[in-house]
């Protein structure tokens, strides 16, 4: 691990000031990601700010109904709100098949959504990686590419995201609240924090150079059946192949957003108008442009079939 | 055998003993390299206050230092493993303010004033923790590196799901979660055993939930 200076922040605003004047400086909560890429030296912050004593780790409730949860509330924490286990399933149930119980408790709701991918070549530094090292190639277009983006992904890079969360959240139509390094605070849908990775996979959010994630809200509850439906090589502890987080109502309508697929969770709100039409109307439809290889052309089929289940279940 | 047992050094000098003749070996050429680059930035040191197992120590680290390697290398305490360094294993998890967590993967100058429970504070040779004495028991490990890692996990699972913390293989969410099997071996997922010990250390711990619930 390359040395670094360390301080505690004392305000969110401070702590985004703090890290836009200082050149290679970066936050730390959960560290859980983060730490790990230090060690292997993809990332080599030379500051780290400590945001884990600000406050933000309270889930409440806001005026129209929905749920405020802090940037630094803890996956468990989360997954075992009271709230979100009764009017957020979709979400507890995503929590839930994530990481193992040691990393739930250390891991943030802002930090999961700014994890970096799981790609082996963007984690070797031996080998190119556009992300990690921006012009120098991607090995996994021609390397082991099971794992990886079979949508919305481009010649550059192929990495998939690997949240459980983000992908309920997709689902649950979060918004993501910051504050910047001149103290402005911003709010933007889940979906525009992501940027595409098109040329420049290096850039992976639309966050200004310091903005701080401070909170993720939810709209009030929609009800509905909530499943979270993971496939992946082990039965826990593992990354997703394809995972599906759905929302089903009485009549047949919904939302479907899928993990493991995308470099950002991936939901096209017009898909879903097909939901009556069964599961392949729909994949078919969120899945139109995609681009495989021939280790991951599997998933498409994977996350029609894993749909299916999960419209069966939902039927109950 | 006899005249090894008789020396008065332990293994874990033998090892130290074998890792510096290691790198006095390897220092020519490694210094060579590094003169070729642009030199490192310094390592930058900090203060911190820990409390393990009750005992309050004030130590002053490089910020590098995680906290697995403050209770191992700093304070001594090596009951805590590590194994993979990344999160992988579980073989670090200690208890931090009754959470467990990767002692790895988390900066020691991260954890001022935190209260950290190792191996070494659950019990005692000659008064085990009812976990530690269900594992013996049960037999709940062959080589016995992940023990004190998966001792650590048991004793805090246990208590979230005191605190009503679902997981994956709750059927409801909203229900009380009943610890079976399933339950056990979803929730003890973060803890490796390449033994394969697994199905008496699930003994083992149903033996423990039994008891305190």
């Amino acid at each position: 691990m390359k040395a670094f200076g360390y301080e505690r922040a004392k305000s969110p605003a401070e702590a985004a000031a703090a890290v836009a004047r200082t050149p290679g400086a970066k936050f730390i909560a959960g560290g859980t990601n983060l730490l790990d890429l230090m060690k292997l030296e993809v990332e080599t912050p030379s500051h780290l700010i400590d945001v884990n004593g600000l406050a933000l780790d309270k889930i409440e409730k806001t005026r129209d109904g929905g749920l405020r949860i802090g940037a630094l509330v803890r996956n468990t924490d989360l997954a075992a709100d009271a709230r979100v286990r009764r009017d957020y399933g979709v979400l507890s149930r995503a929590l839930l098949a994530g990481a193992s119980g040691q990393l739930r408790n250390k891991a943030t709701t802002a930090g999961n959504l700014l994890q970096r991918t799981r790609c082996p070549y963007f984690y070797d530094t031996n080998q190119p990686c556009n992300k990690r090292l921006p012009g120098s190639g991607c090995a996994a277009l021609e390397g082991f590419s099971r794992q990886h983006a079979v949508i919305g992904a481009s010649e550059s890079c192929i990495a998939t995201h690997p949240s459980d969360m983000a992908v309920a959240m997709r689902a649950l139509d979060a918004t993501v609240e910051t504050v910047r390094a001149d103290g402005s605070t911003r709010s933007m849908p889940l979906d525009e924090l992501y940027r595409a990775p098109g040329t420049t996979p290096h850039l992976e959010t639309t966050l200004a150079a310091g903005e701080l994630i401070t909170a993720v809200t939810l709209p009030e509850p929609v009800g509905g059946t909530q499943i979270y439906r993971k496939v992946r090589d082990r039965a826990s502890y593992a990354f997703a192949l394809v995972s599906v987080a759905a929302i089903v109502q009485r009549d047949g309508t919904g939302r479907v957003a899928l993990g493991g697929v995308a470099p950002r969770p991936w939901r096209v709100e017009a898909a879903e108008a097909e939901l009556p039409r069964g599961a392949k109307a729909v994949t078919d439809r969120l899945f139109a442009g995609a681009r495989t290889t021939t280790q991951n052309e599997f998933k498409t089929l994977l996350a029609q079939r894993t749909l299916s289940a999960v419209l069966v279940e939902a039927k109950g | 055998m006899d005249r090894i047992r008789n020396l008065p050094i332990t293994r874990r000098d033998l090892l130290k003993a074998g890792v510096t003749s290691a790198s006095a070996m390897a220092l020519p050429t490694f210094a060579a390299e590094a003169s070729a680059v642009a030199p490192a930035a310094p390592p930058v040191v900090h203060k911190v206050k820990l409390s393990v197992n009750g005992k309050a120590h004030e130590l002053e680290l490089d910020t590098r230092t995680t906290l697995l390697d403050a209770l191992r290398e700093h304070l001594h305490l090596t009951g805590t493993k590590k194994g993979c360094d990344h999160g992988q294993c579980g073989a670090c998890t200690v208890i931090v303010d009754g959470r467990r967590i990767n002692a790895c993967l988390t900066l020691a100058v991260m954890h001022d004033g935190d209260r950290i429970t190792t191996i070494e504070g659950l019990g005692t040779p000659d008064k085990l923790h009812p976990m530690q004495a269900a594992f013996v028991k049960h037999d709940g490990y062959q080589c016995g590196y992940c023990t004190p890692g998966q001792i650590c996990s048991a004793v805090a699972m246990l208590d979230e799901v005191k605190d009503g913390i679902p997981s994956l293989v709750s059927a409801d969410l909203t229900a009380r979660p009943r610890l079976g099997t399933e339950e056990i071996r979803e929730r003890m997922s973060g803890n490796i055993c390449r033994c394969g010990a697994y199905s008496n250390i699930v003994d083992a711990i149903t033996e423990v939930a039994g008891k305190s619930a």
